[in-house]
């Protein structure tokens, strides 16, 4: 499993980007609407972040299900740790939680929410 | 494909028996579910793994007949 070359772009995309999004579409135009709820928090807090379509790639798809233990789409990885679906950013959202992980782990984000 | 809340719920429940489990439907289309599920089993686990322990219920429809479960998870 670990030598799965998806796994190794994962990897590489969650070590070398503080905040990653794994979605469908892209954060200009996503194609689904958990994605685009994601993105809309993300950018409502000002969150940088790298936004990766998915869909334009079906080994990626299936790969980063299996690589998180996660079976849909939209995921979030800080720091390289998996936070998060949909359901799991909005209620961290709604709570505080969110900006709070965002602080702890040293990613720039607006502080009123 | 759709599965109906009932089958859902049994899911869920043969894997955490002691589990409290509300399922609506959204939109009254069979296809977009909000589930909420309480069970002693989530007890010091973090949302990620609670919400793992519900997916691994649902044996892998999650994500493929089952399209939409927005999920919130409790253990109280």
């Amino acid at each position: 499993m670990s030598d799965n070359p998806v796994f190794k772009q994962i990897e590489h995309e969650i070590g070398s980007n503080q905040v990653v999004l794994f979605m469908k579409g892209t954060p200009a135009f996503p194609q689904c609407g958990f994605s685009a709820a994601v993105v809309q928090v993300l950018n409502h807090l000002d969150v940088t972040f790298k936004g990766i379509d998915i869909l334009a790639d079906p080994s990626l798809r299936q790969g980063v299900k299996e690589f998180s233990q996660w079976p849909t789409i939209p995921q979030l990885y800080v720091k390289g740790e998996f936070i998060g679906g949909c359901d799991i950013i909005r209620e961290m959202f709604s709570t505080g939680e969110l900006v709070e992980m965002f602080q702890s782990k040293g990613v720039p984000v607006a502080a009123t929410a | 494909m759709a599965m109906d809340p009932q089958t859902i719920e049994t899911m869920i429940k043969e894997a955490l028996p002691d589990a409290t489990v509300r399922i609506d439907d959204l939109r009254g289309d069979g296809d977009h579910y909000a589930a909420y599920v309480v069970s002693s089993a989530f007890k010091g686990k973090s949302r990620v793994q609670q919400h793992q322990m519900v997916y691994a219920a649902l044996k892998g429809r999650m994500g493929n007949e089952l399209h939409a479960l927005a999920l919130q998870t409790s253990a109280e």
